[in-house]
């Protein structure tokens, strides 16, 4: 018996949850599951809320990795914090305070989170004592093209002693406005959480249905997501490579990277009319079929890269004026990375062996060939070749992806989703910056009743703060993108 | 890097030739012409995010690729509202983002523009009724011009940005 089902044992299975158990469970169960989290025996995958209800999803493991949801009653609205012994916890205990009134008795920082209040509401930053030491308050505007958020740095001279983000900005409802919503329209926001991950959460949303649903996806449909997906990372780590690159004011990266993250898009656009592949998958498969034509342009995409890619490769490996800003910048350690559950390059930057593809492997990547690249020193430098590493994996996969393709249906019809209704599904998809969890229950109406997101950057952004102390506000801008979370999948 | 830089040169520039896209050759002579008189050799454009899922800043990103080069046009994004002449809103305004948005417009120097990309920043797109957004952004300040797109793609905002500086033509840029 390992720890999870211990704990799940204790509790009620919610039998119309898929494809991982959910348990109503007490609170000493619920507190126990905290304990195990802190003691490094379990991962946090989400913690969410709905009225009268938390709920924490948690991965046990390592191999085989194993999934479960504990949800716990609150009575009056309360439950026992989780974030009081597992810090990773606090951010998603405050989210769920501000969009469902939970209170998390215990919860070491009752701030505001998500809804910030009123405009002239003062948000007290952490306190900071000591000589010499001055602030220097960022965002939300940035000065860059890039989201809003505001990060308070505290400095001494150059040297950034801590930094404290405040996270929010771009909260829109995105959970409120899925309850309710039929599954296409719903299918339309989850494609508008984080947009450079568009095809992640639209394919994260679709398998929780299709769990829910428990019905299968015809096999010309999943390796056309796969294709999608692996574009998609494949668009996101070039701008990546390029942007980081950047920011330490080698251009020349980022205009080669920018010309072939051009190139993807523009084969987006030439096999599913959309540049991001925006809405093409849908709950029951995918809503555009790839024609010869498309394949043609994917096979010429590979050959560009090849091409083009490599001496890009040579140039940052040989270029000792910008690994003197990459290389032991921004270090994540470890153990926080193991903690905090990092998911993606930030993770494996960092020594966490963890990708969704290959741990909870879901179709097609269940019978594709790849590795999953891990890398320890967790630098800017290590999160550069991380990248540069999943490139040439997504290469391959597309390669194997594009011979794989059978002739076949793309969609399932739209009435065999029906059965999903009264029922709960669930779904964990390798965005490119890790892992997306989608949860959702459908309601007696068939039309969405509650559904949450949990993006990989939840639990990224706190590394960020630990990642830049120590070293100089110049290097932020590199630290930051090295990380690139998002800030709309996170503020939601 | 000298391989790198000595191919590139023997390659040519990857900028596409205008002509090859009439629309787009048109497109930038008109607003060539028009930035020139208006303001000079450049016009100055600050990017503000009110609530967008990110969709737009990629493609607002992708107009400094070296196939669109934003900047031979004139344009270019600048750091600071106090440096504008443009903001250039994508997103809803999300409840969050509202004072930062007001803020952000009364630091820019008249005379200046706004103009709404994409379809969240014209009418709020998917995320219409929302309890945490505002509205649009014309809801919060006053916009010249509508660019719509979800995202719109590079072509598109430059196409919004010429009808912006080509009077009068204040409707709604249309698809392309």
């Amino acid at each position: 018996m390992s720890d999870l089902s211990d704990l799940l044992s204790t509790g009620t299975e919610v039998p119309s949850h898929a494809p991982w158990p959910r348990a109503l469970v007490g609170t000493r169960a619920w507190e126990e599951a905290g304990r195990l989290l802190a003691a490094g025996k379990l991962t946090l995958l989400g913690l969410w809320g709905e009225a009268g209800f938390a709920h924490m999803a948690v991965l046990g493991g390592p191999a085989p990795a194993e999934v479960a949801v504990l949800s716990v009653a609150c009575r009056d609205g309360a439950y026992p914090s989780i974030g009081r012994l597992h810090a990773p916890a606090i951010r998603l205990e405050r989210a769920a305070r501000d969009l469902f009134r939970l209170a998390p008795v215990g919860l070491p920082d009752t701030r505001r989170w998500l809804v910030h209040g009123a405009a002239t509401e003062p948000y007290e930053f952490l306190p900071v004592e000591g000589e010499d030491l001055h602030q220097i308050p960022v965002g939300p505007v940035h000065a860059g093209v890039i989201e809003p958020g505001h990060f308070r740095f505290t400095c001494d001279g150059e040297t950034v002693v801590r930094l404290e983000a405040r996270l929010g900005y771009t909260h829109k409802g995105v959970e409120a406005l899925l309850a309710g919503a039929d599954f296409a329209q719903a299918a339309r926001i989850a494609g508008r959480i984080s947009g450079d991950s568009t095809v992640a959460y639209a394919w994260a949303f679709a398998c929780a249905v299709e769990a829910a649903a428990g019905v299968t996806v015809p096999a010309r449909a999943v390796l056309l997501r796969g294709l999608m997906a692996e574009l998609e990372r494949l668009a996101n780590h070039l701008g990546d490579v390029g942007g980081i690159c950047n920011d330490a004011a080698f251009a020349i990266m980022l205009v080669h990277c920018g010309l072939l993250r051009e190139r993807v898009l523009r084969t987006n656009a030439a096999c599913f009319g959309h540049r991001l592949a925006m809405d093409c998958v849908v709950p029951g498969g995918v809503a555009v079929d790839l024609s010869p034509e498309g394949a043609a342009a994917v096979r010429a995409l590979l050959a560009e890269l090849d091409k083009r890619f490599p001496p890009l490769v040579a140039l940052y490996d040989t270029t000792t004026s910008l690994q003197d800003r990459t290389v032991g910048t921004g270090h994540v350690d470890k153990a926080l990375a193991r903690q905090w559950g990092a998911g993606g390059p930030v993770g494996r930057a960092s020594g966490r062996s963890f990708d969704v593809r290959r741990d909870l492997a879901y179709p097609p990547y269940d019978r594709l060939t790849f590795t999953v690249p891990v890398l320890e020193a967790g630098d800017v430098d290590a999160r550069v070749w991380l990248r540069i590493k999943e490139i040439e994996q997504s290469r391959a996969l597309i390669a194997q992806i594009l011979r794989e393709l059978q002739p076949g249906e793309i969609r399932l019809p739209d009435d065999a989703l029906a059965v999903a209704t009264g029922r709960e599904g669930m779904a964990l998809v390798e965005a490119f910056r890790g892992d997306v969890l989608a949860w959702l229950r459908v309601g007696d109406d068939g039309t969405i009743a509650r559904c949450h997101f949990r993006d990989a950057s939840w639990f990224q952004w706190p590394l960020l703060e630990a990642a830049i102390e120590g070293n100089i506000v110049a290097d932020f801008p590199l630290c930051n993108k090295s990380f690139n979370c998002s800030y709309s999948g996170h503020d939601l | 890097m000298y391989r790198l830089l000595f191919e590139t040169l023997l390659r040519g520039p990857v900028t596409e030739a205008l002509p090859a896209d009439p629309e787009l050759a048109a497109l930038g002579a008109q607003l060539d012409a028009a930035a020139r008189r208006k303001l000079g050799r450049g016009l100055a454009i600050r990017e503000v995010d009110t609530g967008s899922c990110n969709g737009c800043e990629l493609e607002v990103n992708a107009l400094g690729n070296s196939f669109y080069d934003l900047e031979r046009f004139g344009l270019r994004f600048v750091a600071s509202p106090r440096h504008a002449d443009v903001l250039l809103v994508t997103g809803p305004v999300a409840k969050n983002m509202r004072e930062a948005l007001e803020r952000t417009y009364r630091a820019t120097p008249s005379p200046k523009w706004v103009v709404a990309a994409g379809d969240c920043a014209a009418g709020c797109g998917v995320y219409a009724n929302s309890p945490a957004c505002v509205g649009s952004v014309a809801a919060v300040v006053p916009v010249d011009i509508h660019i719509k797109g979800c995202p719109p793609t590079p072509v598109q905002l430059l196409q919004g940005l010429l009808a912006l500086l080509t009077p009068p033509s204040r409707e709604i840029a249309g698809q392309l």
